[in-house]
C-alpha cells in the first residue's frame, strides 16, 4: 500500500521507449503523490503522450519499471490495471446513452442494474448534468456535456488515478476555462490522484498541484506551479513558464554583472558567483518597473519605450535597451503614462533576477 | 432558394428514376400482372384471377421456397463467421497487405460465376481434381461430393463472400480505435470489447452484408444446378422451369411475387432494426 499521507501511488523508474529508431523517452523518473493533480506538460514531441500511454497500459515501456502502491505493472494490460484515462477525443460510446456510458464500467463488473443507475445519477449530480440526461444520446450532447459523461465514466470506473490527455484541447476558450476550474473542483471534492497532460502551460498553472515538465522525451522539472515559475531550471523552462527577459551576462571580478546587450553593469541575485561565469539572467516582465527621475533600484538600465500591447487587465511594453528588446508587464492601474518612444529608466530588484546556465 | 436547390436534386435523379422505371419497376409490374393472368397464356389483357397463387399454395412448391429460404440463411449464417475475422484484419491489422486482399477478392468477380462453379464441379467431380488425386496419391476410393445440399451452400459461400466482405470492412474500419482501447481501459475483456463496442459499432456493415447475401442466396439458381444437380430443387429453379419449359408464364410470375414479397419482408425487417444516421452520428 502507498504510505501514509503523500506517499507515491505510483513510482515511475528510469522509464524509457524507442519506436524502431525513434527514441520516445529517455529516462523519465518520477513519482505521484497520493491525491495530488500532477500536470505532465510539453510541447507537441516531447513524450508526454507516450508516457501515459505506458502508465495506462496501452504500451509497454522499453525499459525502466512502473510502481502501482509498490507492486510493479510493467506488463499488466491495461483492462487489469485500477486506473483509467479521459481520451482527447473523449472515446465516448456514440451507440450507448448517457447512462449507459457511465454504468458501462459498472456494468462490466456486474454490478446490479438499479445500483448501477443509482450510481450514475450520482455522478450526473455531481457533474451538474440534470437526471434527464440519463437517458439521452450522447451525440445530442454538446462538447462540454460530452466532457462531463466522460469525466463520470471514468469516475464511475473509481479508478485509483485518473489520466487525462488534453480532454480540454479541442474546446472554445471560454468553455475550458470554466472546465478547467471544475476540474480543479472535482479533484477536490473526490480526493482522486489526477495526472492530466497538456501542452498548455496556462492549462497546468491553473489546476495542478505539481507540474513536470518535459521535453525530448526528459523530465525538465518538476515541481509546484510557483517553484518552477520563479525557480526555473534552464532557459527553456523559463520560456515555456511564461514570457521572461534573457539577458546574456558575464560575471565581472567584482561580483557585478556584465552585459554587452544593454550596455551596464547588473547586480547580481548571488554573490557566491566566479568571476568570468557566463550565464543567462532571467527577470519576469512583471518583476521590472519603470523609475521616476532620481529613483535607484538595485539593477538599473535606460531603454526607448516601443510599443505598447494591451493583455486585459494587463499591459505589456516592448523596452528597447541597448541591442536587447525587454518586455516589462504592468497591472492597468499602474500603466506607464508616457508616450511611445520616450526615453525610460527600468528598475528592478537583485533578487529577482535569476542566472540560468544557456546550455540549451 | 430552398425550391430551387430542390428542383436541382430532381432534375440530377432524373436519368437515374428513368433507368430504374425502365429496367427495374416496369419489368416487376409485367411479372406482377402476369401473375394476376389465366395459366398458360401469354397476354396481359385478360381478366385477372388468383388461381396461380392457388397452384403455387396447392402444388407443394413451399419445399422450394423453403429450400431457397433455409440455404440461403445457413449461407449468411457461415459467412458472417467467415467474414467478420477476416474484415477486421482488413480495417485494422494488416494495413496495406488489406490491399492485396481486397485486389484478389475483386479479381475472383472477373471471371463469370458459371465458369468458376465449373472449376469447383471439376474439382469435386469422381475422379476430379480433389478425389482422382486422393485415389492416385492414397488409393482412396470415395464417392462425389457433389450433388448435396452442403456443397451447394459451400458454393454460394465462395461466390457470394466479397458481398459480405467489402460491407463488413467498411463497418468495421468506421469504428474508431479509441473506442476499443477506451473499453479495455474501463476493464472489457477482448470479448466485451467485441460484444459492446465492436459489434453493435460494425452492425450497419454487417446487416448490409448479410441482407444483400441473403438476398442474392435466397434466388441463386447457378449453385444449386452446377453443384447440387437436381438433389435440391430450389424456388429460382422453380421459377426457370415455370417460364422456360412449363411455358407458364403466369405460374411463373406467381412463383416469382411469392418470392420477392418474402425476401423484400425480410429485408425490410432488418433495414427498419437499422438506423444508419444515429450510428455514424447525426441524429
Amino acid at each position: 500500500m502507498a504510505e501514509e499521507n503523500g506517499g507515491p501511488i505510483l513510482r515511475l523508474v528510469d522509464l524509457t521507449k524507442t519506436f524502431g529508431d525513434f527514441v520516445a523517452l529517455r529516462g523519465i523518473s518520477l513519482d505521484v503523490r497520493e491525491g495530488e493533480f500532477l500536470t505532465i506538460v510539453g510541447p507537441s514531441g516531447s513524450g508526454k503522450t507516450t508516457v501515459v500511454r505506458l502508465l495506462v497500459g496501452m504500451d509497454h515501456p522499453t525499459s525502466g519499471d512502473i510502481f502501482l502502491n509498490g507492486e510493479r505493472i510493467n506488463e499488466v494490460p491495461a483492462n487489469r490495471r485500477p486506473t483509467c484515462m479521459v481520451f482527447q477525443s473523449l472515446a465516448l460510446f456514440p451507440h450507448r446513452s448517457v447512462g449507459q456510458n457511465i454504468e458501462f464500467p459498472l456494468k462490466l463488473r456486474k454490478v446490479d442494474p438499479a445500483v448501477r443507475k443509482q450510481r450514475a445519477l450520482e455522478l450526473l449530480a455531481l457533474l451538474r448534468l440534470p437526471e434527464s440526461y440519463y437517458g439521452r444520446s450522447v451525440l445530442r450532447c454538446s462538447g462540454g456535456e460530452r466532457q462531463r459523461v466522460a469525466l463520470a465514466r471514468a469516475l464511475a470506473f473509481d479508478p485509483e488515478i485518473i489520466f487525462f490527455d488534453e480532454p480540454l484541447s479541442a474546446l472554445d476558450f471560454r468553455l475550458r476555462k470554466a472546465l478547467q476550474k471544475e476540474l480543479k473542483d472535482l479533484h477536490r471534492k473526490t480526493g482522486k490522484t489526477f495526472v492530466y497532460i497538456t501542452h498548455s502551460l496556462e492549462e497546468a498553472m491553473v489546476m495542478s498541484d505539481r507540474i513536470a515538465l518535459m521535453r525530448f522525451g526528459r523530465i525538465e522539472q518538476v515541481g509546484s506551479p510557483d517553484e518552477i515559475y520563479n525557480a526555473p531550471c534552464n532557459t527553456f523552462v523559463a520560456e515555456f513558464m511564461g514570457e521572461c527577459n534573457l539577458i546574456p551576462v558575464r560575471v565581472a571580478n567584482d561580483g557585478r554583472l556584465e552585459s554587452d546587450r544593454v550596455g551596464t553593469t547588473l547586480a547580481a541575485p548571488r554573490s557566491d558567483l566566479t568571476p568570468g561565469y557566463e550565464a543567462m539572467l532571467m527577470v519576469r516582465p512583471e518583476a521590472m518597473r519603470f523609475l521616476a527621475a532620481e529613483e535607484q533600484a538595485d539593477c538599473m538600465v535606460e531603454g526607448r519605450i516601443g510599443n505598447e500591447y494591451a493583455l486585459g487587465s494587463r499591459i505589456q511594453y516592448g523596452v528597447q535597451v541597448g541591442d536587447s528588446l525587454l518586455t516589462v508587464e504592468k497591472l492597468r492601474e499602474d500603466r506607464f503614462t508616457g508616450g511611445a518612444d520616450s526615453v525610460v529608466r527600468l528598475g528592478w530588484n537583485a533578487a529577482d533576477g535569476r542566472l540560468l546556465d544557456p546550455s540549451d | 432558394m430552398h425550391g430551387q436547390s430542390n428542383r436541382a436534386g430532381l432534375l440530377c435523379s432524373l436519368p437515374m428514376a428513368i433507368l430504374l422505371a425502365l429496367c427495374f419497376i416496369a419489368p416487376l409490374l409485367v411479372v406482377s400482372g402476369f401473375s394476376v393472368m389465366p395459366a398458360k397464356t401469354f397476354s396481359l389483357l385478360q381478366t385477372p384471377t388468383l388461381e396461380n397463387f392457388a397452384a403455387v399454395i396447392s402444388q407443394g412448391y413451399f419445399k422450394s421456397l423453403l429450400w431457397s429460404l433455409g440455404l440461403a440463411f445457413v449461407t449468411v449464417l457461415i459467412l458472417l463467421v467467415l467474414c467478420y475475422p477476416l474484415a477486421f484484419a482488413m480495417a485494422k491489422v494488416f494495413h496495406r497487405f488489406s490491399d492485396v486482399i481486397t485486389i484478389l477478392v475483386v479479381l475472383s468477380l472477373f471471371v463469370s460465376e458459371n465458369i468458376r462453379l465449373f472449376g469447383w464441379q471439376l474439382f469435386f467431380m469422381k475422379g476430379g481434381l480433389l478425389l482422382g488425386s486422393l485415389h492416385a496419391l492414397f488409393g482412396a476410393n470415395l464417392d462425389s461430393l457433389l450433388y448435396n445440399a452442403p456443397i451447394i451452400v459451400f458454393g454460394m459461400v465462395y461466390v457470394y463472400f466479397p458481398f459480405m466482405l467489402f460491407p463488413m470492412v467498411l463497418g468495421i474500419s468506421m469504428i474508431p480505435d479509441e473506442l476499443r482501447q477506451a473499453a479495455s481501459d474501463l476493464g472489457a475483456t477482448r470479448f466485451e470489447i467485441l460484444r459492446e463496442v465492436d459489434l453493435p459499432l460494425a452492425m450497419p456493415g454487417i446487416l448490409v452484408g448479410s441482407m444483400l447475401t441473403f438476398v442474392l442466396s435466397a434466388g441463386a439458381l447457378a449453385e444449386s444446378k452446377l453443384l447440387g444437380g437436381q438433389k435440391v430443387v430450389v424456388m429460382a429453379s422453380e421459377i426457370e422451369t415455370a417460364f422456360g419449359y412449363g411455358q407458364n408464364w403466369p405460374l411463373g410470375s406467381a412463383l416469382s411475387m411469392f418470392l420477392i414479397v418474402l425476401v423484400g419482408a425480410i429485408a425490410i425487417f432488418a433495414l427498419s432494426r437499422l438506423d444508419l444516421d444515429q450510428i455514424m452520428g447525426r441524429s
